[in-house]
């Protein structure tokens, strides 16, 4: 990147985090909740969009792994008794195996395919999840309630600051290993992988190999997600995984922006509002169109899709690309840049 | 505005700090002189769209109570926002209605997964949880959660009420039992289990699950058929319910035929099954049915006609959820209208388990709503009803499930 580009990325990134930081001992318990939220989809949608986006791995049934993180960290704190920075590690680890594993049979579909069987998997979660010989250890359809984890006394926070600081803190680093994963050299598998799969395995890329892992890191971010999600909501239940969920996994990363880290923030940010709005928007008309906001968040979606067909990120980064041209004749700068930018392609592989 | 308050008021501390203070004269988040404001929330969008005409049925009513003048002055306000039947997104909606809209109380939350969501954050920060609508029987527990109350009679009481009648009529009977695999099959099971009480729990010889997803539940029947059953209870959603009732009868079979009140429709579920086919089937009601001939006249029925006219759509009419959602809102603003002055939480939450002997207009004639601080359960009573071919007849006296 442009050293100019990277000087406002670097800022746009500090903002980000000051916000970020900042944000618990501003805001209320009520709106804390919310900005756990999107921190937890931002997770999920990191997770997904390693694979869809970087891997060209469709999935449909990312909720089914979000829901395998949650029921396990439930499970793990209530019926075992462990704290939750144990549990959720150890249910994202089960995730990790359960994403591999699925990873074989995802080798032998292609695209749609794929993105069927994974179908199945998001329809298939919420009957299994209430079946009856495991609801000793599921709770059944009346799910399980979890007490929320108390802050450490030393940290004078109370329980909705600490929550949302511990899905930062997470959000942080996953976002930055998912960073450094993309950036160095399995990241490059991984998009040859997507773009010509037969030019990559001829360079000796194992295909497999990185495709199953691959599945199986995304649904470790998304088992962490449904694990944060857990103790931030204090309650699973079958009806949290549905169809919706793994839907909304993917209208995320397509409004964020494919291929796209920090797009996932905006993808979350989408999830987590826009049906609000919609549901808003409903009462300017009338009290008979309570029964719309379906309608309304579909409007809304093509809208956005329709203004911004790369996603938010890649509508951004067109935005700082026009900034910078337009920067360069004033720039003497300018001509370092290209040397620069060949200099990085030059160090690839 | 977001400040420190909203939190402090969230937090337990301050809660306990308003117990002790003593909260007549402490200020009630929500209540002004001119206005009560109240919150929901109900699945306007998602797979549980179809309920969110009670949703629009209980603004309709508070509207109409808000033009005749209100309750001692003060105008309704109900804040109903949508949370597509996802418990996440209840507990997002739930803290913004009790820390930045401020409401007094929730009032018919719908859902059972929705509402176990919420609880805990109710009963901790000591919101009162009216009348939520689910047929879960876990919301009538006054003893471990104070603050939430039921309303309508659970799926248990249902099935209690089907288990007395077959000890009172067959007492030899062997029953078979059809049902949903989630929390509303199982709770007829149980409910059923314990009407029989464990003296006769063998009268069940055998149980048969089916998922929503099956299309047919046509093995189901057999099976049961094969066990020797002479009782069976359907405890199934409409569309296996009627596949049940034609398909047992084509399998001829003998015995009394009992089906839950979720499932009786005459002319969605009972019509595609076949009339002929379900004649002799026994539910339970504890409400008039819209579509009920019977109720043409009745005093009742013509206050809900006149109700729909002025504030809603015809096709709300004949629609039972609808109607449920008029009791509700009636019976909320019972317990307002028992607050007097003091609409405290504390006093809310008093009047509400303090209900006695309310009637309501579309409530069986002779029903009536009673509630205490260790009954939680404001609809108790059904009475059973019959199928004659043409429509359901109501037989026997009023029954405690």
């Amino acid at each position: 990147m442009a050293e100019p580009g990277r000087a406002l990325g670097v800022l746009v990134a500090i903002a980000v985090g000051v916000f970020a930081l900042a944000f618990p001992f501003a805001a209320s318990g009520y709106h804390l909740y919310q900005g756990a939220q999107v921190l937890i989809l931002m997770i999920a949608l990191i997770g997904l969009n390693l694979l869809t986006g970087f891997n060209g791995q469709i999935s449909l049934g990312h909720g089914a792994f979000f829901a395998i993180g949650s029921y396990g960290a439930a499970i793990l704190m209530v019926k075992a008794g462990l704290p939750f920075w144990a549990a959720i590690p150890l249910a994202s680890v089960v995730c990790f195996i359960a994403g591999f594993l699925f990873g074989f049979p995802a080798l032998r579909f292609g695209g749609l395919y794929l993105a069927l069987a994974t179908f199945a998997l998001a329809v298939a979660t919420p009957q299994i999840l209430s079946y009856n010989g495991i609801d000793a250890l599921t709770g059944g359809s009346q799910g399980l309630t979890i007490a929320k984890p108390a802050p450490p006394v030393w940290t004078g926070l109370n329980s909705d600051q600490w929550l949302y600081l511990v899905c930062l803190a997470s959000a942080g680093a996953l976002y930055w290993a998912a960073r450094n994963l993309v950036r160095g050299r399995v990241g490059r598998a991984l998009i040859a992988i997507r773009d010509q799969p037969i030019a990559a395995e001829t360079m000796g890329i194992n295909a497999a190999l990185y495709k199953t892992t691959c599945f199986g890191v995304s649904a470790l971010y998304a088992g962490v997600a449904g694990g944060l999600s857990a103790i931030a909501v204090g309650f699973v239940s079958p009806e949290s995984f549905g169809l919706a969920l793994s839907l909304a996994f993917l209208v995320g990363i397509v409004v964020g922006g494919l291929a796209s880290l920090g797009g996932a923030l905006f993808g979350a940010l989408f999830i987590e509002f826009v049906p609000n709005i919609a549901d808003q928007l409903t009462v300017s008309f009338g009290e008979g169109a309570k029964a719309l906001p379906g309608a309304i968040y579909g409007v809304l979606l093509i809208l956005v899709m329709a203004a911004m067909p790369t996603g938010v990120a890649g509508v951004a980064q067109a935005a700082a690309r026009a900034l910078m041209s337009s920067w360069r004749p004033s720039h003497e700068k300018g001509g370092v840049n290209v040397a620069a930018n060949c200099q990085g392609k030059g160090e690839a592989p | 505005m977001i400040n420190r308050r909203t939190f402090l008021q969230s937090s337990a501390a301050v809660a306990a700090f308003a117990a002790s203070a003593g909260s007549a004269r402490a200020e009630t988040p929500g209540i002004t002189d001119t206005e009560i404001k109240i919150g929901q929330t109900m699945p306007y969008s998602g797979p549980a769209s179809a309920y969110g005409v009670i949703g629009r049925t209980e603004s309709a009513y508070f509207k109409m109570i808000n033009d005749q003048g209100g309750i001692n002055g003060r105008k309704i306000n109900l804040i109903s926002l949508d949370d597509a039947y996802s418990p996440p997104k209840t507990v997002e909606q739930v803290r913004r209605l009790v820390e930045d809209e401020k409401v007094a109380f929730l009032f018919q939350t719908l859902g059972t997964p929705s509402n176990l969501a919420i609880r805990p954050y109710c009963n901790a920060n000591k919101v009162p949880q009216l009348f939520v609508a689910t047929g879960a029987s876990v919301f009538s527990d006054p003893e471990h959660f104070h603050w939430t109350i039921g309303f309508n009679p659970s799926y248990q009481t249902e099935a209690r009420i089907y288990g007395k009648h077959i000890l009172a009529t067959k007492p030899n009977g062997k029953i078979g039992v059809l049902y949903q695999n989630d929390g509303f099959g199982k709770e007829y099971l149980t409910g059923l289990k314990d009407g029989l009480g464990a003296d006769h729990a063998g009268m069940i010889v055998k149980e048969a699950s089916y998922e929503t997803s099956e299309p047919t539940i046509d093995s189901q029947v057999v099976t049961l058929q094969g066990s020797g059953a002479d009782i069976l209870l359907i405890a199934a959603t409409p569309k296996f319910a009627a596949q049940a009732i034609r398909k047992s009868y084509d399998l001829g079979w003998k015995g009394v035929r009992y089906v839950t009140n979720v499932s009786v429709s005459v002319t969605t579920i009972l019509k595609p099954a076949g009339l002929e086919k379900s004649k002799g089937l026994i539910t339970a009601y504890y409400g008039k049915d819209p579509t009920d001939a019977r109720w043409k006249d009745d005093a009742g029925m013509k206050e809900w006609a006149a109700f729909v006219g002025k504030y809603m759509s015809s096709k709300e009419l004949s629609d039972a959820n609808a109607s449920y959602a008029f009791g509700a809102a009636q019976t909320m603003i019972q317990v307002l209208k028992q607050c007097g002055s003091d609409l405290s939480r504390d006093n809310v939450m008093k009047q509400a388990a303090n209900l006695k002997d309310l009637e309501l207009p579309l409530l069986l004639p002779g029903m009536k709503i009673n509630t205490s601080p260790t009954n939680y359960s404001p609809i108790r009573q059904m009475q059973l009803a019959s199928f004659d071919g043409q429509s359901w007849q109501l037989f026997g006296e009023l029954l405690m499930g």
